[in-house]
């Protein structure tokens, strides 16, 4: 598979999850473990473009697939907007959530690009967040879907 | 002009955002290189006589190793933190040795090359159980009706009147004078910090000095309870080092029976060894938090005047005595809240059951103490039909009294409860409110409205009289500042505030300032972060050392400039030091540093606790067919003295309140009869959501606290002790005009819909 546009291959036992294979097999490890009941969305990547729980899809299942994980958005120095909104808005205190809040976000907007606060709360009900009590995360959603007023 | 109080982005963030931090499971260390991986079998009986046979899962290609007691050669016993307890409740054993007491207590350990092949081999140990009668419930194993531990003879872990540290329960004559009485009981469900990262500690030996990486908030401790398990072996220095931590809110400040095998482990394997919990083990072993049953009784005047409170507290400490069977001594001295009343007894007893050991959760003992006086005072409303703003009104404690000593004792050090209340109001725009509610019921509206009101206070930087947390100030020789540090960040932005403080005492950029936090080798002391006092004890530290390191460099600018010290100052805008009046002929920090050896000073000193107050304002909406209830808007005016920066504050502040309002209407800690835990998974606690949360409302207020030189209170808990009260009684006010007059938390449809049905029946 491609992980973030390089060619990433090895052979794996069939039980492995991508977020396994992205951890240990590519060594990003950006993308993070939250729960064992995907639950939580700390693991949430983007294959073919659009956003999965990671913990949910074996790796072989992304054979020969495209994997964008949280080291792959940022374009050299310059943030992706969804990273620049959850920078200005303090989205993230402890940053377990955030790779995968950031990943399943951008998705949220590629399908409403500008969602009302309620369709980003129930978009993103997946992932969880223990630390910024949501209300920031939410905040910058918006300001990055530019419907923020 | 001063960085302070300015909305500073936080330096961690552009590392957090693009790579993700770095936390224990991630590292890549050499020293970690081949390491084996740590599994742990768990019983899965509450309460058993255990036999177990580990040799099919030995015997499996991949498995290093399988050890149970028998076979422990190092440490074996995990004491709790607080010598206070019966010996059998205080002394944990690290694995089980012929009995389990909990679900999820450890009774054998793996080390295999891969995570899967310790899964496999778990599976494959084999433990014979034989049940042993089980008791769950707090009240019931008060009675000793299942009696745990046979040697000491009764559950009763500790009784804090009979240790003199609660004034003690007298008879109803008490509460002789008063013209109503009403008495409730409050029950606070256990719940779980549940941070997102689940622990992780990996554990390595280099000659006789341990080394230990884990996800922790207080190193410092950690390195104090296990250093003396391994005094023989690790003479050469006991090392933990804390990488990024993904979340810890009480449950990580302790080590764990996992965490103290690791050094052993890998002795014995001669390798470097790593465990990564999974979430399932992280629900059913550590520590939650909460679980107390209060009894309260509250009497006064018909025209709302309260003077007299009891409060007896039931703790439940599971099954061994852990930090949480000593929590209660926080709830009693908060007991009297934000209340003038005059007279006060207390009691309080923990009790061991066979559940997962309790630990400290986001704010610790303050809550219940909270909760309970918010409810209590709301009954008191409801009984002489007042509005719960104006008995508030009527009974806080005055701004103009402070400092003032509560009937239990307790010295509040600043605040203006009232005040607090007027803003929140103002913001919630109260009286529209009210007008709606009465609107609904007037129509009799499927939906009602129910706005909920609680003021609270709670301590900081404790316990009493004062905590202290080590800083240090060192120049480097090109002229910038190195903070060590021995509070650490798990998610509170210690990097930005921490550098923000510094920056402002030495006149330097904070990109200028390098934090060094979170290892025991290079920090050479410190407490940890927990209980709302990094930035008021780690914070004034570095403020004091930051301030003293000023001064020397005064002295030798003074020598350079061969002029009096006295006349010397820094230029804070640029960082360069002058004769008053000249400040084209200056010192920079790199020149200054160039003439001393050793440019650093460091501060530890004892500073007295501050008590944060505030109010929050919870509006509900309650379906009173089904049931449902909907948190509709949360206001609240938190008080912690003077703000280094607001936004970091602020996010401080709702994740408290979004923790606060989970205790209130999702989340439970749960188990059957058999003691067999009902939401050991994510999808089964009902952690919550953001679509269960509206965003929140949040009013500014500062009223310095005397008893620092930053003048801060602690903000971690403040959302987490207000938020549960405000809610609770905004469902109980919603549903007032049936009857209601208190519903057990966390408020599910079904409580309401039998709390409804009850009434009209
Ligand atoms: S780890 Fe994938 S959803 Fe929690
Ligand atoms: S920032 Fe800590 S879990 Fe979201």
């Amino acid at each position: 598979m491609t992980i973030n546009g390089t060619e990433v291959s090895s052979d794996v036992e069939p039980r492995t999850l991508l977020v396994h294979f992205i951890r240990e097999q590519a060594s990003l490890k950006g993308t993070n473990i939250g729960c064992d009941s995907s639950s939580c969305g700390a693991c949430t990547i983007h294959l073919n473009g659009e956003s999965v729980k990671s913990c949910t899809v074996l790796a072989a299942q992304a054979d020969g697939q495209e994997v964008t994980t949280i080291e792959g958005l940022a374009d050299g120095e310059t943030l992706h907007p969804m990273q620049e909104a959850f920078r200005e808005c303090h989205a993230l205190q402890c940053g377990y959530c955030t790779p995968g809040m950031v990943m399943a976000a951008i998705s949220l907007l590629d399908e409403v690009p500008n969602p009302t606060e309620l369709e980003v709360r129930e978009g993103l009900e997946g992932n969880l967040c223990r630390c910024t009590g949501y209300h920031n995360i939410v905040k910058a959603v918006l300001q990055a879907s530019g419907s923020q007023s | 002009m001063s960085i302070l109080g300015n909305r500073v982005l936080r330096r961690e963030d552009v590392g957090f955002l693009t790579e993700g931090a770095c936390y224990t499971d991630d590292l890549n260390e050499p020293a970690l290189e081949g390491a084996l991986f740590v599994t742990y079998v768990r019983s899965i009986m509450a309460h058993a006589k255990i036999v177990v046979d580990a040799s099919e899962a030995a015997a499996m290609p991949g498995v290093a190793g399988v050890f149970t007691a028998a076979d422990l050669d190092g440490p074996t016993i995990l004491q709790g933190q607080v010598p206070m307890f019966p010996e059998p409740m205080l002394n944990r054993p690290i694995l089980a040795t012929d009995t389990v007491r909990f679900v999820g207590e450890c009774i054998a350990v793996i080390l295999s090359e891969t995570p899967e092949t310790g899964a496999d081999a778990a599976e494959a140990v084999s433990v014979d159980y034989e049940p042993l009668p089980v008791v769950v419930d707090m009240e019931e194993a008060a009675t000793d009706s299942v009696v745990i531990y046979d040697e000491v003879g009764t559950n009763i872990a500790v009784d804090f009147s009979a240790l003199g540290m609660a004034t003690g329960i007298t008879d109803d004559s008490f509460f002789g004078d008063c013209e109503v009485v009403v008495s409730g009981r409050v029950a606070h469900q256990r719940t779980a910090p549940a941070p997102l990262e689940p622990r992780s500690t990996a554990a390595t030996w280099e000659g006789d000095k341990a080394i230990m990486w884990m996800s922790n908030q207080a190193p410092h401790g950690v390195k104090g309870a296990l250093e003396p398990l391994y005094a023989e072996q690790a003479k050469g220095g006991f090392q933990i080092i804390v990488p990024d931590v993904g979340g810890g809110f009480g449950g990580k400040i302790p080590p764990y029976p996992e965490d103290a095998l690791l050094p052993w482990l890998s002795a014995k394997a001669g390798k470097p060894v790593r465990w990564f919990e999974t979430r399932t083990e992280n629900l059913l072993a550590m520590g939650p938090g909460r679980a107390h049953v209060h009894r309260f009784t509250i009497g006064g005047s018909k025209d709302g005047n309260i003077t007299h409170y009891r409060l007896e507290v039931l703790a439940d400490s599971g099954a061994y005595t852990r930090l949480g069977a000593f929590l209660p001594m926080f709830t009693l001295i908060m007991s009297s809240g934000v209340y003038d009343i005059p007279h006060i007894e207390t009691g309080a007893r923990s009790v061991v059951t066979n559940t997962t050991p309790t630990e400290a959760y986001r704010g610790a003992g303050r809550p219940e103490a909270a909760l309970t006086i918010e409810r209590a005072v709301d009954m008191f409303a409801g009984e002489i039909g007042m509005d719960p703003a104006d008995i508030r009104r009527k009974n806080y404690l005055k701004a103009a009294d402070f400092p003032v000593s509560t009937a239990v004792g307790t010295e509040y050090d600043s605040g203006d409860y009232e005040k607090s209340l007027e803003l929140a109001l103002d913001a919630a725009g109260y009286s529209d409110l009210r007008d709606e509610q009465t609107r609904r019921r007037d129509n009799g509206e499927v939906v009602q409205l129910g706005i909920g009101i609680a003021t609270y206070v709670e301590i900081t930087a404790g316990p009493a009289p004062g905590g202290a947390e080590y800083g240090k100030v060192e120049i480097t020789p090109q002229g910038k500042a190195r903070v060590y540090s021995g509070s650490l960040s798990h998610g509170q932005s210690h990097q930005t505030t921490f550098a923000m403080i510094a920056a402002d005492q030495l006149g330097m950029d904070i990109e200028d300032i390098e934090l060094v936090q979170g290892d025991t080798d290079q920090v050479s002391e410190g407490v940890g972060t927990f209980g709302s006092r990094s930035t008021q004890l780690g914070g004034s530290s570095i403020h004091r050392a930051a301030g003293q390191v000023v001064e020397s460099a005064k002295q030798i600018a003074a020598d350079l400039l061969e002029a009096n010290v006295d006349d010397i100052v820094l230029d804070q805008a640029n960082g360069t030091f002058h004769v008053s009046g000249t400040p084209s002929v200056n010192k920079t920090w790199a020149e200054i540093a160039e003439e001393a050896d050793d440019l650093s000073s460091e501060s530890n000193e004892q500073t007295k606790c501050s008590y944060p107050f505030g109010t929050h304002i919870a509006v509900v909406e309650i379906d009173t067919e089904t049931g449902g209830v909907t948190l509709d808007r949360m206001i609240t005016c938190d008080d912690a003295g003077t703000i280094i920066n607001p936004m970091i504050v602020e996010g401080q502040r709702h994740g408290g309140i979004a923790q606060g309002v989970a205790q209130a209407l999702t989340e439970e800690v749960s188990y059957d009869a058999d003691g067999n835990p009902q939401s050991a998974n994510f999808a089964d606690y009902g952690i919550i959501s953001m679509a269960e949360l509206p965003s929140f409302e949040l009013v500014p207020m500062e009223t310095p606290t005397p008893n620092n030189p930053l003048g801060c209170k602690g903000i971690g808990e403040s959302g987490a002790i207000g938020a549960t009260p405000a809610v609770a009684n905004a469902v109980v006010d919603g549903l007032s005009h049936f009857g209601v007059t208190n519903i057990d938390l966390p408020v599910s449809s079904l409580r309401v819909w039998e709390a409804i049905q009850e009434q009209k029946n």
